[in-house]
């Protein structure tokens, strides 16, 4: 149930984050969606991609620091109060959110949520008790390609 | 006099005796060398000759080695104001060796070897490596730069002496370097500490695992490195790592080395007279107080160099070492009186800082020091490459791991500095010596 994420260390200065972004177009990796944590001095680039593995193994190599780590992905209604819900099962749990962010899914008329959470599974088991509908890969990736249609 | 001889890995070369003489018979021949020298000086060098002469000492005044406090001092300067020649001590046709520096910080400075000189040079630094339990036997890559720099051919010579296979690769080229350590069965490694941590990084990235390979020694030197750098270099490669310790003005590398203890340089004493001197008053400071490090050649025939001002600091460990030797320590020299900053009023040393960074967990010494001067506040910056251990996908903890780096600078320098994650190999690597040090305040121009 968890979807890997692709991190990548960038300077906060103007330029930077076109490096990365046109390495991946040169491969022909397609980012489902991205989000960028910026701070004064620097940034991180946060990426969800199919192609997740050769991604790395691509900025790696032209020299980029990279880190994989798991989130967690949930499909919400795209309408008001669509988190409410959600948030209410995350925060009953006990679970931490680190971070999170979202993105619509035209097709469906509904709002994919990616969560950081510090204790993962614990997130997920009380998040399917709740009955939310959570993600894995395989589906996530198959919206984000109906979405692109 | 009973005779203890420690060094493990190692079988005992004939001349290493020369490092356990008596304390009395050392003392003695010092005396016959260093009077010997200052005749040598007085009688052929102008420069010397006219300072003596301006102190009214003559070379007969030298009747103790306590009496070396009389002579006058030499400096960096003298050998530049005197290029090329007007330091040597004997005809331009007994020199069979010229050195010369790279002249980046002005003109060059030269120095000369006779036979007797080159002798002398492959002497010490032959007993430098036999310290570090090398051997007959021991295939050795040296990656100090070869040519007018003495630190490759220095080490070349005193390598062959002692019977070892020496790969003289130069500095350079990391891939030729790790492909070369990696398929000659290389058991020695030298060349400069900033160099070797950059080769860790570069092997690694080839996928080859230095620990896995023959390699048993590092001998490092020509810059200043810290403890914690040793700490390291030891911990990824599983070899010893020893500090020589030499000069070009002096002889080149293999005026001192560490032995097996790894606790303190043994200065080669038959050949170098050193002293510990207050760098302000020049006034000789008890063993075990940091100073000026002054040396000055007891055998050297083409240019003998009296009281030189190293601009290293260091002390004496008094104690006597385990390994036997009867040549005296001092501590291994981490800074120098002109690589000092002055921030804010406080003494800072780029080692210091080095020392720092490495306290903290998984930290590798990829790092500039940048100081700027903000209105009439000093203002340093540590930029310093993220890596994969530093980096993490939360902010909070990359903050976290930044303001545990500050906090280390600040309780071991008393500065404020302002940490700065770059991306990779943004900050010039080092193939020779390490640039550390980024100080603009003196581009900035005074204002109206």
């Amino acid at each position: 149930m968890k979807i890997h994420q692709l991190s990548v260390f960038l300077e906060n200065q103007p330029g930077h984050l076109a490096t990365p972004c046109a390495i991946l177009a040169d491969a022909g990796i397609n980012i489902i969606t991205l989000t960028l944590a910026d701070t004064q001095r620097f940034g991180i680039l946060r990426l969800i991609l199919q192609e997740w593995e050769k991604a790395q193994q691509i900025l790696a190599a032209h020299g980029l620091i990279t880190k994989i780590t798991e989130v967690v992905a949930v499909q919400v209604e795209d309408r008001p109060g669509g988190l409410r819900t959600l948030l209410e099962v995350v925060e009953a749990s006990g679970v931490n959110i680190e971070y999170m962010y979202a993105f619509t899914d035209r097709t469906e008329g509904k709002g994919v949520m990616v969560f950081r959470l510090d204790d993962a599974d614990k997130g997920i088991a009380a998040l399917l008790h709740a009955g939310v509908c959570l993600l894995n890969s395989e589906e996530l990736y198959k919206l984000a390609q109906g979405g692109k249609q | 006099m009973s005779f203890q001889w420690n060094d493990c890995n190692g079988s005992f070369h004939p001349d290493s005796a020369m490092d356990f003489l008596p304390e009395g018979q050392l003392r003695a021949l010092q005396l016959q060398r260093l009077r010997s020298t200052v005749e040598r000086a007085y009688g052929n060098v102008e420069l010397v000759r006219a300072r003596m002469d301006g102190l009214g000492l003559k070379p007969s005044d030298i009747r103790t080695l306590d009496d070396i406090h009389r002579l006058p001092f030499m400096v960096k300067n003298d050998l530049r104001d005197t290029y090329p020649y007007g330091l040597f001590a004997c005809p331009l046709s007994e020199v069979v060796r010229l050195h010369a520096s790279s002249g980046t910080t002005g003109k060059p400075i030269v120095v000369g070897y006779t036979q007797n000189d080159m002798d002398t040079w492959g002497n010490v630094v032959m007993r430098a490596l036999a310290s570090t339990g090398m051997h007959r036997g021991d295939i050795i890559q040296i990656a100090f730069g070869y040519g007018l720099f003495t630190g490759g051919l220095g080490l070349h010579g005193g390598a062959e002496a002692l019977g070892a296979a020496v790969i003289p690769i130069s500095g350079g080229n990391s891939d030729r370097q790790i492909m070369v350590l990696r398929d000659f069965g290389v058991t020695a490694f030298a060349c400069t500490p900033s160099y070797f941590i950059h080769l860790i990084e570069h092997a690694a990235s080839m996928g080859v695992n230095l620990k896995e390979l023959p390699l048993r020694v590092g001998v490092f030197g020509a810059e200043p490195w810290s403890e914690e750098m040793r700490c390291y270099i030891q911990r990824e490669t599983n070899i010893r790592a020893f500090d020589i310790y030499g000069l070009s003005e002096i002889i080149g590398p293999g005026v001192g080395v560490e032995c097996n203890c790894q606790n303190g340089i043994h200065i080669f004493e038959d050949h170098f007279l050193f002293e510990i001197l207050d760098p302000e008053t020049g006034v000789p400071l008890p063993d075990g107080e940091d100073g000026e490090l002054v040396i000055t050649t007891l055998s050297k025939e083409a240019m003998p160099i009296i009281r030189y001002r190293t601009h290293d600091i260091t002390h004496v460990i008094a104690e006597p070492c385990a390994c036997g030797r009867s040549l005296r320590r001092i501590a291994r020299i981490s800074r120098r009186s002109d690589d000092m900053l002055i921030i804010r009023g406080v003494n800072v040393f780029p080692s210091q800082i080095e020392a720092a960074l490495l306290k903290v967990e998984k930290t590798l010494p990829h790092y500039q020091i940048i100081v700027r001067r903000d209105g009439d506040m000093d203002d340093m910056e540590i930029r310093i490459e993220v890596t994969a251990e530093l980096f993490s996908d939360r902010v909070s903890e990359i903050e976290r791991i930044t303001k545990r780096l500050s906090h280390a600078v600040e309780s071991t320098t008393g500065i404020h500095a302002k940490i700065r994650l770059v991306e990779p190999h943004t900050i010039e690597r080092s193939e020779g010596k390490a640039k550390r040090v980024l100080d603009l305040r003196k581009l900035d121009t005074p204002k109206p």
